[in-house]
């Protein structure tokens, strides 16, 4: 059920403009299920709680998190990687219960909560004897 | 011969290379099973230097601070140490896998001595920091020369 509940987009290109141009880039994604909710976990290094921009928008969820540019004073002796902000944007199938999506943000690391619809949480069904 | 900061950086970067080599065989860290072949090891590390000191960056998202070791040795070794461990909620499925774990360790060489008791190593949103002193042995020292007396 999760495979349908989210299906990226092609996470390589950025839709639409931003202000500040310049790379984008896929953060990696983990994704997990429990039965009350599906959970994102991204890499997001560089990315306070304010600079996320987490939007749900036509049955979308649209991650954008702004890296403010650090400073690398000095001559380059290794350059083995770049910065920039990150975006990704996932389907949401209705099974998600989109208006009680939350999401935290520490250490480098976006965590969203996805909770699941009430019909769309396992029952189990009382077998009865007679 | 003298040599120029500028002149300093190829040959910096065939060292480099020979360290690469080295790390590969510390390299546990695992991926999605493909290796990215622009960088020598993990962590992917940015290095800068301005006049007397190194700057040392690294990524490393979803770190905890207690996991990460940072070593000095003989004066121009840089290690960098750590694990990170999953945080799985109970009970669950997991459905996509793109971020690895595990343990790392990956030392640079540095291009000059430097002070093991002036480094600086902060680290924040996922982001280490390092600022590493130069050395007072390693400092360059003026030489005067001394010169006929003229007439």
């Amino acid at each position: 059920m999760a495979e349908n509940a989210l299906k990226t987009t092609n996470g390589n290109q950025a839709h639409g403009e931003t202000t500040r141009g310049g790379h984008f880039f896929t953060p990696r994604v983990d994704i997990y299920e429990t039965d009350e909710e599906l959970t994102l976990v991204a890499d997001v290094p560089g990315v306070t709680a304010e600079d996320v921009d987490l939007r749900f928008e036509r049955g979308e969820l649209i991650l954008q998190g702004r890296v403010k540019p650090r400073q690398r004073p000095g001559l380059a002796l290794l350059s083995e990687y770049e910065e920039g902000d990150f975006y990704r944007v996932f389907q949401i199938h209705e099974s998600i219960d989109s208006t009680r999506i939350g999401a935290e943000c520490k250490n480098g690391e976006l965590i969203v909560h996805l909770p699941k619809a009430e019909a769309a949480k396992p029952r189990q069904v009382q077998v009865r004897a007679n | 011969m003298l040599t120029t900061s500028r002149q300093l950086f190829p040959m910096w970067n065939q060292l480099q290379q020979f360290q690469g080599e080295m790390n590969r065989l510390f390299d546990r860290w695992n991926e999605d099973g493909t290796r990215q072949l622009s960088w020598a090891g993990f962590p992917p590390v940015n290095v800068s230097e301005d006049g007397d000191t190194l700057h040392v960056e690294a990524e490393l998202p979803g770190l905890k601070l207690d996991d990460l070791e940072i070593y000095v040795t003989g004066n121009n070794q840089l290690t960098l140490k750590g694990e990170r461990k999953p945080a799985v909620p109970d009970k669950s499925v997991r459905h996509r896998q793109e971020r690895g774990f595990g343990k790392f360790v990956r030392s640079l060489t540095l291009p000059f001595a430097v002070d093991p008791n002036k480094v600086d190593a902060r680290f924040e949103n996922g982001v280490l920091q390092i600022k590493l002193a130069k050395h007072e042995s390693a400092k360059a020292r003026k030489i005067t020369v001394k010169g006929e007396a003229t007439a």
